[in-house]
C-alpha cells in the first residue's frame, strides 16, 4: 500500500464523507477542545493536480493518512466556501532532541499541519511523511533514489495523536479501576459499572492466569494481565469510533508491550525453563545441541509473534473496514453503496469481536509463556 | 519488513513503554491490589459460610441421628416395661387365682369335715333318740304286753338269747 | 511489491486460511462430540489459530 502526502488533495467528496463523520464525532466526542485552523496560503496548484487525482486514490491516500500517527489532535478537516481549508482538532507538544541545540519543545501549530517549516532555537523543521526532518527556511526535503528523504532526523519524543490517546486511555483506566477497588470498601459486592468489570477480572484469573500459570504463582502476573487486557482492549475499540486514532496499528506500541512479556518471562524463568532451552532432557545429546538454537529462537520469535499479531490484526481491520466504506463513494448508486453499506456495518461487529479477541490472545498468550517460564516440572 | 522498520517511531515507543509501566504499577497498587483482594477476601467469607452451613447441617443430621436412638431406646424400655408388667399382672392374676383356689379348697374340705362331724353328731344323736324311742316304745309296749312277771321273764330270755346269737 | 511477491503473500493467506480452518472444523468436531468441553477447546483452538496466524503474518511481512 502506498503512502501519500497528507495535506494536499481535498475536494468535494472528502468533504461530503467528511461531515458526514463530522455528526457522528459530535455525538461521541464532546472533550475535546476544538480548535480551528484556516490555513489562508492554500496554493492554487495544490487545487489543480487534486482535479487530476482519481477518487480511488483520494480513498487510498485516506486510508494511509488514517493509518499513520500525526503531531496534532486533528478529528476532521474540509474546505470551506472560499476553498480555504479547515482543519478541526487541537495541536500538540513537539518534543525534538536535537543533537546541535538540545531539547526543543514548540506547538504543532506551528507547522500548520505539515506545510509549513517550524522554527525553534534557530533551526526548521519539517514534517515529511509524517516524520520529523531538519530542514531550511524553505522546507527543502533532499530525496534520495529511491525517494527516501536524507535530511536528518532529531531523535523525536512529540506528544503525538497516539501518545496522547495513549496518555488519555491510562488516565481513564486509572480512574475506572481505583474507583471500582474504592467500592469494595463499603460493599463486598462490584458497585455501577464495576458489576460489568468485574466477571472480566474474574475470567482473566480463573480462565486466563491460572490455567496457564498455576495456582501457586500466578498472583505475581495478574497486575499486568489485567492490565494489558484492558488497554488493549480499550485501545481496539477506540480505534473504531470515528475519532480516527488507531494506536494498536503502531509497530513501536505493539513492541513495547510484547518487549514487556519477553522481560517477564525471561526475568522470571526458572531453572527449569533454562534447561529446557539449552539442554532439552530426554533427548539424546546430538539432538540437544540442535534444539538449543531453536529453542533460543523460540523465545525471540513468541514476543515476536505476538508483536505483528495484534499490529496486523488491527491495521488489516482498519485497512478493510475503510476499503469498503469507500466503495460507498466509488459506487454512488443505489445498489452498490447500500450494500457496501451493510458489509461495512457487518465487518465494524466483527470488528468488535476481533477487538476484545485480539486483547484476549494476547493477555492469554503472555499468560501461557509466563507458565512456561515458572513451570515445575516433577521429572526423573 | 522495511516499510514496518520504516514507519517505527521511537518516540511512540519510548511514550508508550512509560506510560504503560506507570500505569501497570499504578494500578497494581490503587486497583488491582484491593479489586482482587476484595474479591479473594469476599470469596473466601462464601466459602467459610459455605462449608460452616454444611458443618451445621451435618451436625444437625447427627442431632436427628441421636434422638432418632433415643426415641428407640425410650420405645424399647417402654415395650420392655409394658411385658414386665403385663408378665406381673399375669403373675399376680395366676397367684391369686390359685390362692382363692387354695382357700375355697380348704374352705370347702373343712365345710365337708365340719359337714362330716355334723353329720356324725346328728347320726349319733339320732341313734341316740331312736335308741331312747325304741325303749321308750319297748317300755310301753313291753309294759303292755308284760303285765306278768312271767311274760317279762319269757321275753328277757329271748332277747338275750338273740344278743348272744348275734 | 513485486508480482512473485503478490503470489508469495497469496500462498501464505491460503495456508494460514487452510490451517486455521482446519483447526476451526476440528474443533467444532470436537465440541459436538463432548458439549461439556467447550471452554477447554475453545481455548485451545483460539491459541492454535492465533499461533498460525501469527506465523502467517511474519511471513506476509517478510514477502
Amino acid at each position: 500500500m502506498q503512502r501519500f502526502l497528507r495535506h494536499d488533495y481535498y475536494y468535494h467528496m472528502r468533504r461530503e464523507f467528511l461531515i458526514q463523520k463530522i455528526t457522528f464525532i459530535l455525538l461521541l466526542v464532546s472533550f475535546v477542545s476544538f480548535a480551528q485552523h484556516h490555513d489562508a496560503d492554500h496554493g492554487a496548484a495544490a487545487v489543480e493536480t487534486s482535479s487530476e487525482t482519481s477518487l480511488k486514490e483520494e480513498i487510498k491516500e485516506f486510508i494511509g493518512h488514517h493509518l499513520l500517527d500525526s503531531y496534532d489532535f486533528s478529528l476532521f478537516s474540509y474546505e470551506d466556501e472560499h476553498g480555504k481549508d479547515v482543519h478541526v482538532g487541537a495541536p500538540l507538544p513537539v518534543i525534538l532532541w536535537d543533537s546541535e541545540t538540545g531539547l526543543n519543545v514548540f506547538s504543532s501549530s506551528n507547522f500548520h499541519h505539515g506545510e509549513t517549516p517550524a522554527e525553534s532555537k534557530g533551526n526548521f523543521y519539517k514534517v515529511y511523511h509524517s516524520k520529523i526532518y531538519k530542514t531550511d527556511a524553505a522546507g527543502t526535503i533532499h530525496l534520495d533514489d529511491h525517494h527516501h528523504a536524507t535530511n536528518e532526523k532529531p531523535l523525536d519524543f512529540s506528544i503525538t495523536k497516539n501518545v496522547a490517546v495513549i496518555f488519555l486511555v491510562s488516565l481513564l483506566m486509572f480512574f475506572i479501576f481505583s474507583r471500582m477497588a474504592k467500592s469494595y470498601k463499603t460493599s463486598a459486592l462490584p458497585t455501577g459499572f464495576g458489576r460489568l468489570l468485574e466477571p472480566i477480572i474474574l475470567y482473566i484469573r480463573d480462565d486466563i492466569a491460572i490455567p496457564n500459570i498455576g495456582k501457586k504463582k500466578y498472583k505475581k502476573y495478574m497486575s499486568y494481565l489485567l492490565t494489558v487486557f484492558f488497554f488493549v482492549w480499550i485501545i481496539n475499540l477506540l480505534g473504531l469510533t470515528p475519532l480516527g486514532v488507531n494506536v494498536t496499528n503502531n509497530i513501536a506500541v505493539t513492541l513495547a508491550l510484547s518487549l514487556m512479556t519477553y522481560f517477564i518471562t525471561t526475568f522470571s524463568g526458572n531453572k527449569d525453563y533454562w534447561k529446557h532451552i539449552f539442554w532439552m532432557p530426554g533427548v539424546p545429546t546430538p539432538m540437544k545441541i540442535i534444539l538449543a538454537p531453536i529453542e533460543l529462537l523460540g523465545t525471540i520469535i513468541k514476543p515476536f509473534s505476538l508483536m505483528i499479531r495484534l499490529y496486523a490484526n488491527i491495521t488489516a481491520g482498519h485497512i478493510v473496514l475503510m476499503s469498503i466504506i469507500g466503495l460507498m463513494f466509488i459506487f454512488k448508486n443505489w445498489i452498490g453503496s447500500p450494500l457496501s453499506f451493510g458489509l461495512a456495518f457487518a465487518l465494524s461487529l466483527l470488528e468488535l469481536l476481533v477487538a476484545a479477541l485480539q486483547a484476549y490472545i494476547f493477555t492469554m498468550l503472555s499468560a501461557l509463556y509466563f507458565g512456561s517460564a515458572v513451570e515445575e516440572h516433577d521429572h526423573h | 519488513m522495511d516499510k514496518l522498520i520504516e514507519q517505527f517511531s521511537l518516540g511512540l515507543f519510548f511514550w508508550q513503554s512509560l506510560l504503560f509501566i506507570g500505569l501497570v504499577l499504578l494500578l497494581k497498587k490503587f486497583a488491582w491490589k484491593p479489586i482482587l483482594d476484595a474479591v479473594n477476601e469476599r470469596e473466601e467469607g462464601i466459602q467459610n459460610a459455605l462449608d460452616s452451613a454444611e458443618e451445621a447441617k451435618k451436625e444437625m443430621q447427627s442431632l436427628n441421628a441421636d434422638n432418632e436412638r433415643i426415641l428407640k431406646e425410650a420405645r424399647a424400655e417402654r415395650d420392655s416395661l409394658l411385658k414386665d408388667a403385663r408378665e406381673v399382672k399375669d403373675k399376680l392374676i395366676s397367684d391369686a387365682k390359685e390362692d382363692a383356689q387354695e382357700q375355697a379348697k380348704t374352705i370347702i374340705e373343712n365345710a365337708k369335715a365340719a359337714i362330716e362331724v355334723e353329720k356324725k353328731a346328728a347320726i349319733s344323736e339320732l341313734k341316740t333318740q331312736v335308741a331312747g324311742l325304741s325303749i321308750e316304745i319297748a317300755e310301753k309296749v313291753v309294759k303292755s304286753e308284760l303285765a306278768s312277771k312271767d311274760d317279762q321273764l319269757a321275753l328277757v330270755d329271748k332277747i338275750l338269747g338273740d344278743v348272744t346269737l348275734k | 511489491m513485486t508480482g512473485l511477491n503478490f503470489v508469495g503473500a497469496g500462498l501464505i493467506v491460503i495456508g494460514a486460511g487452510l490451517g486455521i480452518g482446519r483447526i476451526g472444523g476440528s474443533a467444532m468436531d470436537a465440541i459436538a462430540r463432548q458439549p461439556e468441553a467447550s471452554g477447554k477447546i475453545q481455548t485451545a483452538m483460539l491459541i492454535a489459530a492465533a499461533l498460525i496466524e501469527g506465523i502467517g503474518f511474519a511471513a506476509l511481512f517478510a514477502a
